[in-house]
């Protein structure tokens, strides 16, 4: 294999693993509060439609941004007022969020547009197109370091190199800020939070919100960057797999990068090597594409270290005596 | 107890003698048709140790909740310093200058020392300067008070005691003024109460005033200057600590006359039920938890085990209990028991004819959200007597035991249909003993037989082990409360570190020795 399809496969991780890195940020932060979320799928589903929808609307990508991000934090909101105000459990509003999401993506696209569901093909500034940084074209012939330059860092959308920003801002917030201490904390005892006399419930509708745009970037990436325009299901249960990525990573953002890059990577080599014939045996794609949920399980089961969720997860708060 | 000094308190009270630092008017509170609180009025004096004692459910908790801001009072004002103050939720609490610590802490167990301190009254927005300054200000803290804690030590990695002080640092650290502390003694061995004494001390001389709610007398006569009896609701006394007694005290909480001593004959002790020869048990993680321990157990008699919490008492039950593996010999009416685990386990030490209290009743006793009458079956589920047939239980006539031995056993309230998790500790606590000395076991394991249930079951709980032993049965009594190993066995051994440090004959010996030999040291031959 020569050494342009390494960087071609590499670019193409970059591609792929930048939906689940945004979505498994997401996940962090809402899951770091204590709310289970495995609606991500749905919110980004909806934001994958509005965005598309919108931007071929306006003419504008970034106008259909905003309408994703905005459709994504509607669905927040409903999370949050099922499973925080109303104390309902967690994980049945995220499957309920992700069916709506299903359905009314379809049901509305197939009013406005009648494309089966679909939104037409973006093109031209409904798109969000590849950046080429300074000197890309110029230093595409250095040998080795040139084409990594030139494809591998160079020549990516904005909402990309938005997403990597996002794993240090997150630590950042995370770690170092007074909102990160709080956040990690109504995550493992929120009776702790609320002694203390901040609201928990406040702390994790504000999680949600930083969840829901976090969606947002992700499904309008879906649809105005990595393709061109919506189509039914597009998300293919990224969702899913980001969840699983956040338990890879343990909860936290450097390794959520990590792993969020590995699984694209394994999305990568299975789209340009269908099947992988290493001559004793052939492995076919459904097994790479199954390979992240299969490395859950081996994570959840202590395999490879502990991975311990955050200790009031999936609980509602009620105030006791 | 260092409370004298009437100088230093002279200085610190002046300012404000006649207006109390805190004061209760008419404080009403109602849950549905329950009257938690009724029309409670209380004058705490700047600079006090004011105890409030009454049972479980008495209403203690609800009139500190609404302190704290938790609960609103349907009727009534909160004055501090002579100010009426509003408290809707707990930040106002903190404000006002007031400082809970909760009977379950409430600290973050994997964050530091620093950042549970810090978590709700950081400086700004950025953590750098709010860890800063408060690493200084424990510093200070701890210099002051014995406050002593590694402020970047995990809460996950320190003992109950050091959690405690962070708790109390915690509401330091926000310039509490009145320090509540609910039933913070529980958790404690006697050397951690003793330093959580001194701190209280400390503070009190530092012009702090302190709560402390406890049902247990002895703590209240020794640290409090006064103290208020709380019963159904209401406030019905305060008085002076000086010029009270327990027996006073518990006839208040209690309404009616109770015995502080267990009433019992001397033991008339048979042959020997339990045998237990270099008993040896490893925890998971392969460190030696008992390290041969040898002792038996007669007809007829009560054996007492003394000693601090964690060291070996709760893997002693464990193992005897069938849900533990060991080695060594463990002969039950000449039987021997197999100890492996693979040939035993609960049931077939219940066959056996032992019947086990645990320590730790909700973990190990109950099911918490199921009823009593199912409760009442766990264990003993495979009695034929309670089969209808193969498949189908007789649930009607569980119900009726149930509701008999409830009757018996004076289980509050008698309804068989009620969920375990409704019932009060001391309720909890009677449906497992009655529950397990209604099988009529030769022997009675029983593990903290009194933890966290309130005095008038204390005294019944006591009795109904007393009578076992008078109908012949023998008793492995495991308790940390060193007053209740005392007056009831009729021997005791001491526990130390995996091993038996002596026995002594609780007529012939006293709490200092015994607490001699709890900490390791070991006067005389064993």
């Amino acid at each position: 294999m020569s050494f342009e399809s390494y960087v071609s496969i590499l670019d193409s991780t970059v591609r792929l693993g930048t939906p689940l890195l945004l979505a498994c940020l997401a996940g962090l932060f809402s899951e770091r509060s204590g709310v289970f979320d495995i609606g991500l799928e749905g919110k980004m589903l909806v934001a994958a439609f509005l965005s598309a929808a919108v931007a071929y609307t306006t003419g504008s990508a970034w106008l259909g941004l905003l309408a994703g991000i905005a459709g994504s934090l509607v669905f927040s909101a409903i999370h949050g007022l099922a499973s925080i105000t109303f104390r309902g459990n967690q994980l049945i509003s995220g499957v309920a969020i992700n069916m709506l999401a299903s359905g009314i993506t379809v049901l509305v696209g197939q009013n406005w547009f009648h494309q089966g569901g679909g939104t037409p093909a973006l093109s031209g500034a409904a798109r969000f197109r590849d950046l080429t940084l300074p000197f890309a074209n110029e230093l595409r012939d250095v040998p080795f370091l040139g084409p990594i330059y030139a494809e591998l860092i160079s020549g990516h959308s904005v909402l990309v190199y938005l997403a990597f920003l996002m794993v240090p801002a997150t630590w950042w917030v995370l770690y170092r800020t007074r909102f990160g201490l709080r956040l990690r904390a109504v995550g493992e005892n929120p009776a702790a939070v609320d002694t203390a006399g901040v609201s928990v419930v406040a702390l994790r509708f504000a999680a949600l919100a930083i969840a829901g745009v976090l969606c947002g970037i992700a499904g309008s990436y879906l649809s105005t960057a990595l393709a061109a325009g919506f189509g039914r299901e597009m998300t293919a249960g990224r969702g899913y797999i980001a969840l699983a990525a956040l338990i890879f990573a343990k909860w936290r953002p450097w390794q959520a990068l990590g792993s969020t890059m590995f699984f694209g990577f394994l999305a990568a080599v299975s789209i340009r090597y269908p099947t992988i014939d290493l001559g004793v045996l052939v492995i076919p794609n459904e097994f790479m594409d199954n390979l992240p949920y299969i490395l859950t399980v081996v994570v959840l089961a202590g395999f490879v270290g502990k991975a311990i969720p955050p200790r009031a997860g999936g609980e509602p708060y009620v105030k006791e005596r | 107890m260092a409370m004298g000094d009437p100088q230093g308190r002279q200085a610190t009270a002046a300012p404000a003698t006649s207006v109390p630092v805190l004061e209760l008017r008419g404080i009403s509170k109602a849950f549905g048709p329950v009257q938690a609180n009724k029309d409670i009025s209380l004058q705490v004096a700047r600079g006090a140790i004011h105890g409030i004692i009454g049972e479980n459910g008495a209403g203690k908790s609800t009139l500190m909740s609404i302190l704290y801001g938790f609960y609103k009072a349907d009727a009534g004002e909160i004055l501090i310093n002579g100010k009426v103050t509003h408290i809707p939720d707990s930040q106002s609490a903190i404000r006002a200058g007031i400082g809970m610590v909760f009977q379950h802490f409430k600290l973050v167990q994997n964050f530091t020392v620093l950042e549970n301190v810090v978590l709700g009254a950081e400086e700004g927005a950025l953590l750098g300067p709010s860890l800063a300054k408060a690493r200084k200000v424990l510093t200070h803290l701890a210099q002051e008070y014995e406050l002593h804690v590694d402020p970047d030590a995990l809460i996950e990695n320190l003992s109950v005691g050091h959690q405690q002080r962070v708790e109390i640092l915690k509401a330091l650290y926000r310039q509490a003024d009145i320090l509540i502390l609910d039933e913070p003694t529980g958790v404690l061995t006697p050397a951690e109460a003793d330093h959580l004494f001194r701190i209280l001390a400390n503070l009190k001389r530092e012009g702090k005033t302190i709560i402390l709610i406890t049902h247990k007398l002895r703590e209240i006569m020794e640290i409090t200057d006064s103290v208020s009896v709380m019963r159904r609701g209401q406030m019905t006394t305060t008085v002076k600590t000086a010029e009270t007694n327990p027996e006073q005290l518990a006839e208040l909480m209690v309404g009616r006359k109770v015995l502080l001593r267990v009433e019992k004959q001397p033991a008339t002790p048979g042959r020997t039920v339990l045998e237990v020869q270099d008993l040896r048990v490893k925890d998971r993680f392969g460190v030696e938890r008992l390290k041969g321990v040898s002792l038996h157990v007669r007809a007829g008699e009560i054996l007492g085990i003394a000693g601090v919490a964690g060291n070996g008492q709760t893997e002693l039950l464990e193992v005897l209990g069938g849900f533990a593996t060991g080695t060594g010999t463990v002969r039950m009416n000449d039987k021997p028991i197999d100890l492996s685990g693979r040939h035993s386990d609960g049931q077939s030490r219940r066959r056996d004819g032992i019947a086990h209290v645990p320590e730790d009743r909700q973990r190990l006793g109950l099911i918490m959200d199921f009823t009593a009458w199912e409760n009442i079956a766990f264990g003993y589920h495979n009695d034929p007597a309670y089969q209808k047939n193969r498949f189908i239980m007789d649930n009607a006539r569980l119900l009726r035991e149930t509701a008999a031995k409830m009757q018996r056993f004076d289980v509050r309230p008698p309804d068989p249909r009620l969920a375990a998790k409704n019932f009060s500790g001391g309720n909890q606590q009677k449906i497992v003993v009655a529950r397990e000395i209604e099988r009529n076991p030769d022997l009675l394991l029983i593990g903290q037989p009194t933890r966290g249930v309130d005095i008038g079951a204390i005294e019944f709980i006591h009795q109904q082990i007393v009578k076992l032993r008078d109908a012949g049965k023998a008793i492995l009594l495991v308790s940390v409360e060193l007053d209740e190993i005392l007056s009831l066995s009729d021997r005791v051994a001491v526990m130390f570190d995996g091993r038996i440090m002596g026995e002594r004959i609780p007529g012939e010996t006293d709490e200092r020795e015994l607490g001699l030999l709890m900490a390791g040291m070991n006067g005389k031959a064993a």
